[in-house]
């Protein structure tokens, strides 16, 4: 099997979920209200209380970093309920009957996830400036941190893949994923600063990826004013670094599995 | 004559549950085989393991002349199938699934659409080519998924119950599509609880039940198995259904079926129309007044039940009074 017409094969793929994305615009929709309301719920309910001098200016360009790796993080569930959906409804059987590459489907449905979270990350961006966020650093490092924010959440999609060619519906995918997510996008300095937590949280905190790659962005966005103390920790004083590393490891061990558990796949 | 599928001694378990416990299948090239069986008796294991969805525990199989297990890819561009539930994606227009599988099996982008367009012709649903599947029936859904299956015109093909769940028009419709697949020399091995679809289709005949074969032949050959005719009769007053069948019982060669709300009763003869005369004589002159009669031949709903010893739903609850039976005499 060439590489080229394993490529070939996902593009094909990638097309197909994203002609989704178009006759279904309110997945979009969906999947981008609900980190506007929570920059909303967040900026204008708790921004005061948290920073109380700045009137909530600071806290809002401090939140922004965090929100958009909430959620590109949460839209790798997309990945795997999308996957369930298909093996559910028997569209991976007939995939699975075609001299197709076998990878194929795995790495269209990744790609096209990474196009959804570029409409997620833009959206957002624009609503972020509507409530007073601000780019700081230059046009490259802002689009250094997007970069990190996108193949972060590309290697959390390969963990959502596995786990949707191994749960039995869409629906498990959704509920199994959100008590993982919830408290790993929570424990962390997402939405507040890590000094407020008490110790052990505080340590899960510092060394949590989501940690790293919210200080990663914030710090391409030039979103850190000056003058806070810097971070504890060697994570989240290389903050780019570790998330890559992370990245890199979460690949390396879930596109195998995802890869094996296809071909092993049935419907049901 | 060169055989388009040959499997030999397939076995698959699921745990403790047998699916698959050693069957053995030949189709000659361009004839139809129809694999026939209750619901979970091994039907969709075997095809599972033919299209190479599913490694068999033991056995071997060839697809047309090539191994299943040592080149499932080759297989793969030999074949086509279509599912049991209509494996189309309904966000796509049909035009977008069919040019979708045309790209997947390699043909190239024009070949692609082309064949996408050829099909939804052949396939009568030009119309609605343009529209996402989901707004499509359920009848229109299953071409849909059998058009897919033959985008690359495979020489085999394999159709899982392609028309369980659909209306009676529809069977209809789907049935005529098959025969002229099969009038053009495709191979074909099809699924079926519906015996009447196996006798339609079907050159040959596999019975299936609890993953072993326990009956073959073309469908004349099952119902000589079974052997005579059947005697139908509906009589007109349903209290004296009863008093019909010690008076016909003698004329029959095995027990009669007496249905109560049908007011009918069913029995196996030999002899043709002088026992139908015999019986319509002793029934007259018992005064039992006659709505209905009929001789016919043993449909394959009499060859499942006399091979198998039960109807095909009632299977669990018979292995149920088994157990009942043997907890009773400890």
């Amino acid at each position: 099997m060439s590489v080229l017409s394993a490529l070939s094969d996902g593009a094909v793929i990638a097309k197909r979920n994203l002609i989704k994305i178009k006759r279904v615009p309110d997945l979009l929709v969906f999947t981008t209200l609900s980190p506007i309301m929570f920059v909303l719920l967040f900026a204008y309910v708790f921004g005061g209380a948290i920073d109380q001098q700045g009137g909530g200016q600071a806290y809002r360009e401090f939140l922004i970093a965090g929100i958009f790796a909430q959620t590109v993080v949460f839209g790798a569930t997309i990945t795997g309920a999308g996957l369930a959906e298909d093996v559910k409804k028997g569209i991976i059987d007939r995939f699975r009957s075609l001299p197709m590459s076998p990878s194929a489907v795995l790495t269209g449905r990744t790609f096209s996830d990474v196009v959804n979270n570029v409409l997620v990350l833009i959206v957002m961006s624009l609503t972020g400036l509507l409530v007073g966020w601000r780019i700081r650093t230059s046009a490259l490092e802002a689009l250094g941190g997007f970069l990190l924010l996108l193949v972060f959440a590309y290697a959390i999609s390969w963990v959502m893949a596995w786990v949707g060619m191994l749960v039995p519906s869409p629906e498990v995918v959704n509920n199994a994923a959100f008590i993982v997510i919830f408290p790993l996008t929570f424990v962390a300095n997402t939405f507040v600063p890590l000094n407020t937590l008490p110790g052990p949280l505080r340590t899960f905190a510092e060394w949590n990826p989501v940690s790293a790659v919210t200080q990663g962005a914030r710090e391409l966005f030039g979103n850190i004013p000056p003058g806070t103390p810097p971070p504890t920790g060697w994570a989240l004083n290389h903050p780019v670094m570790y998330t890559l590393i992370w990245a890199v490891v979460v690949l390396a061990v879930f596109v195998p599995l995802a890869n094996a558990q296809y071909r092993r796949s049935a419907s049901r | 004559m060169t055989y388009a599928i040959q499997a030999r001694d397939l076995v698959k378990r699921y745990g403790d549950v047998t699916a698959l416990d050693g069957v053995d299948l030949t189709v000659p090239t361009g004839t139809v085989l129809g694999l026939l069986g209750p619901n979970g008796a091994g039907k969709t294991t075997c095809v599972r393991i033919l299209t190479t969805l599913l490694r068999p525990d033991a056995g071997t199989a060839e697809v047309a002349g090539v191994d299943v297990l040592a080149d499932p890819r080759g297989v793969r561009q030999r074949i086509g199938l279509s599912g049991q539930y209509a494996a189309v994606d309904e966000y796509l227009t049909g035009f977008e699934n069919l040019d979708m599988i045309g790209r997947l099996y390699h043909l190239g982008a024009r070949r692609s659409r082309e064949r996408a367009r050829e099909l939804l012709r052949q396939f009568r649903l030009d119309d609605a080519a343009d529209r996402p599947a989901k707004t499509y029936s359920g009848g229109m859904r299953r071409r849909l998924d059998l058009a897919g299956a033959l985008v690359a015109s495979p020489p085999v093909l394999f159709l899982d119950e392609p028309t369980t769940g659909l209306d009676p028009r529809s069977r209809t419709d789907m049935w005529e599509v098959i025969q002229g697949l099969v009038a053009g020399g495709t191979t074909l091995l099809l699924t079926t609880q519906y015996l009447e679809e196996a006798d339609l289709l079907a050159d040959e005949i596999v019975v299936i039940d609890h993953g072993r074969i326990i009956a073959q032949g073309t469908a004349d050959q099952l119902k000589a198995q079974v052997g005579g005719e059947r005697l139908d009769i509906t009589v007109a007053d349903p209290a004296r259904v009863g008093e019909a069948k010690r008076l016909l019982e003698p004329l029959g060669v095995g027990p009669a079926v007496v249905e109560e709300h049908r007011r009918s009763l069913l029995m196996p003869v030999s002899g043709g129309a002088a026992v139908l005369i015999n019986a319509l004589r002793q029934l007259d002159v018992a005064g039992i007044g006659v709505d209905d009669v009929g001789l016919r031949r043993p449909t394959l709903d009499d060859v499942f039940l006399t091979l198998t010893g039960h109807a095909a739903e009632e299977s669990e609850n018979a292995g149920e009074a088994v157990e009942q039976v043997r907890e009773g005499a400890r």
